[in-house]
């Protein structure tokens, strides 16, 4: 096992690396040994029931929630367990849209977005309000909402908030918590196009949760499965209407009839 | 008493309870030293926000002056009946020497900081508890450590600090009012001279009254912001655990300035 990992190693590896990862609270296991790899550049959906550990999974690599076992390493580097300093410079490399949005609520909207290169990167405050009005407009908001507080916005624009957020500070690694919920379906699909301009034109690794197949199958290169603290399927976007893996179809197709299904008669 | 009166789970193990109980204690106070150890580790290690401490020593510091002065000025006015009550039924001379003394000991020494102390916690403890609480359960936190802002130096960090500076600042003007209220009740009530009663206040007084006033009013103000962080940084469960957070942030602070002031002034005025 890589316990005992080299600080840095070439590029050549995967940016982010799962082994064996296990996360339990209390009795209830939500991760029971994940292993996945993301390659530099590669965009990855996570799909999965609802509850079966994917918010989860997002915020054990970012160092929020803490595993009992197994090794998580971005570049080479051993991340589990880091702190203070170390654990500041790591996440430097990431990007994050929580699936609740997680506005600060004693900000305006525009200094939410600037607040990761104003107070994270030390950017003067004039430049990273350009760039987080930019953003906010990539993301459909104008001027007057950039001026207003969180607290006024709807569900679906408190998204879109967070997510300008996430990529304002063009960041390695992106993490994507359900970035089309709540959103029309116009809207959902400029916001389809935002993510894949991320990974084509920036060249940002991303890993996105979503119940959306249609998203799924537009930002995905890889999709990955989750289902009862495992990835029980990962493969290309292409291959996931013929896998022949029975959750992964039932769940593709919405059907009520299927493996899952069983799970919950079962309860 | 027979043995099949006996609650089962006594029976089984009269210790049990006792135990889990020592041992949730022992775990809250390893958390709180933790947290307390990071918390100061983070003070002098850069990036300092200075503008978040600034605005944070106007809240404990400018807007807590009106219920601290309130608070002192009333007990230095109801301090000055009762030791003139006191002096005259002892003997009907030297009243003056009594109450001067009484309240300018009581009110430096003691109350002032002691009430300073219990009504930042009730402002200002709370308000810390409550803000950082629902960051917390709305992942706010979480966000700040994503955008690579370490929680303990944006939130905890300025809070402490303006608790530390402010509130020897508070009790330095609740000493000036409390000793001020003495002297309203003692001029205006009590019939005496106001030049003497001045000159007696001041010929009393000495530094180390003040000084160990001050000493207090520092440990407090770390004590009311250090448990309205703690409890709010580890507050779970939405609404009703930031209730809860809220409150213990109250009590804690309370219950630990009480304690704390009798060690304080046993340390400082022990014989
Ligand atoms: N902080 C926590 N404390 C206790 N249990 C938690 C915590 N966070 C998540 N869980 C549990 O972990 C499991 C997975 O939660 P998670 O949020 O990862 O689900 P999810 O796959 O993102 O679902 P959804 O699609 O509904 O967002 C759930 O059973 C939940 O009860
Ligand atoms: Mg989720």
């Amino acid at each position: 096992m890589s316990e005992f990992a080299p600080q840095s190693r070439p590029q050549t590896g995967p940016k982010i690396k799962l082994d064996g990862v296990h996360k339990r609270f209390g009795d209830n296991i939500v991760l029971d040994g994940i292993d996945l790899e993301v390659q530099t550049g590669e965009s990855v959906v996570i799909i999965g029931g609802s509850g079966t550990g994917k918010s989860v999974t997002l915020k054990c690599i970012l160092g929020l929630l803490t595993p009992e076992k197994g090794t998580i390493e971005i570049d080479g580097e051993s991340v589990v367990g880091i702190s203070g300093d170390e654990r500041d410079r790591i996440n430097g490399k990431f990007g994050m849209l929580f699936q609740s949005a997680a506005l600060f609520d004693s900000m305006s909207n525009l200094d939410n977005v600037a607040f990761g290169l104003t107070e994270g990167k030390g950017m003067d405050p004039e430049a990273a309000t350009e760039i987080a009005l930019e953003k906010l407009r990539q993301v459909g908001l104008g001027e007057n909402v950039a001026r207003m507080s969180p607290a006024e916005l709807s569900v679906g624009m408190k998204k879109r908030v967070g997510l300008a957020r996430a990529i304002a500070i063009e960041p390695e690694i992106i993490f994507f918590d359900e970035p089309t919920t709540g959103l029309d379906p116009v809207m959902g699909d400029v916001i389809n196009d935002l993510i894949v301009q991320c990974v084509r034109k920036v060249g940002a690794t991303t890993m996105t949760i979503t119940h959306d197949m249609a998203s799924a199958r537009k930002i995905a290169d890889r999709i990955a499965m989750l289902y009862k603290g495992k990835l029980i399927w990962t493969g290309p976007t292409d291959e996931i209407d013929t896998c022949g893996e029975d959750h992964v179809e039932q769940f593709v197709h919405g059907r009520v009839e299927g493996p899952i299904q069983m799970e919950l008669r079962r309860l | 008493m027979s043995a099949d009166r006996i609650p089962g789970m006594l029976r089984a193990n009269p210790l049990r309870p006792i135990g889990s109980a020592f041992l949730r204690f022992l775990e809250a106070t390893g958390q709180l030293t933790t947290f307390t150890v990071l918390s100061v580790s983070h003070f002098f290690r850069p990036p300092i926000y200075l503008r978040l401490i600034g605005r944070q020593m106007i809240d404990v510091g400018y807007y807590s002056l009106p219920v601290v002065g309130l608070t002192t000025l009333f007990s230095g006015m109801v301090i000055a009946l009762q030791s003139f009550t006191g002096a005259t039924r002892i003997s009907s001379e030297g009243a003056l020497l009594t109450v001067t003394s009484v309240v300018v000991l009581s009110i430096t020494r003691e109350l002032s900081p002691v009430l300073a102390g219990l009504m930042v916690s009730g402002r200002v403890g709370a308000a810390m508890a409550a803000e950082i609480g629902t960051m917390r359960v709305t992942e706010q936190i979480d966000a700040l450590t994503t955008l690579s802002t370490n929680p303990y130096k944006y939130l905890v960090v300025p809070r402490i600090i303006a608790g530390l500076a402010m509130l020897p600042l508070l009790v330095f003007v609740g000493d000036v009012i409390g000793i001020f209220g003495g002297y309203i009740i003692g001029v205006l009530k009590l019939d005496f001279n106001a030049a003497t009663y001045i000159q007696k206040t001041w010929d009393f007084i000495e530094f180390l009254d003040i000084f160990s006033g001050l000493v207090k009013a520092a440990v407090f103000g770390f004590v009311v912001t250090l448990m309205g962080c703690y409890m709010g940084y580890h507050s779970t469960g939405g609404a009703q655990g930031v209730g809860a957070a809220t409150t213990n942030a109250v009590v804690s602070a309370a219950v630990l300035i009480l304690i704390l002031n009798y060690f304080i002034s046993q340390m400082f005025f022990g014989v």
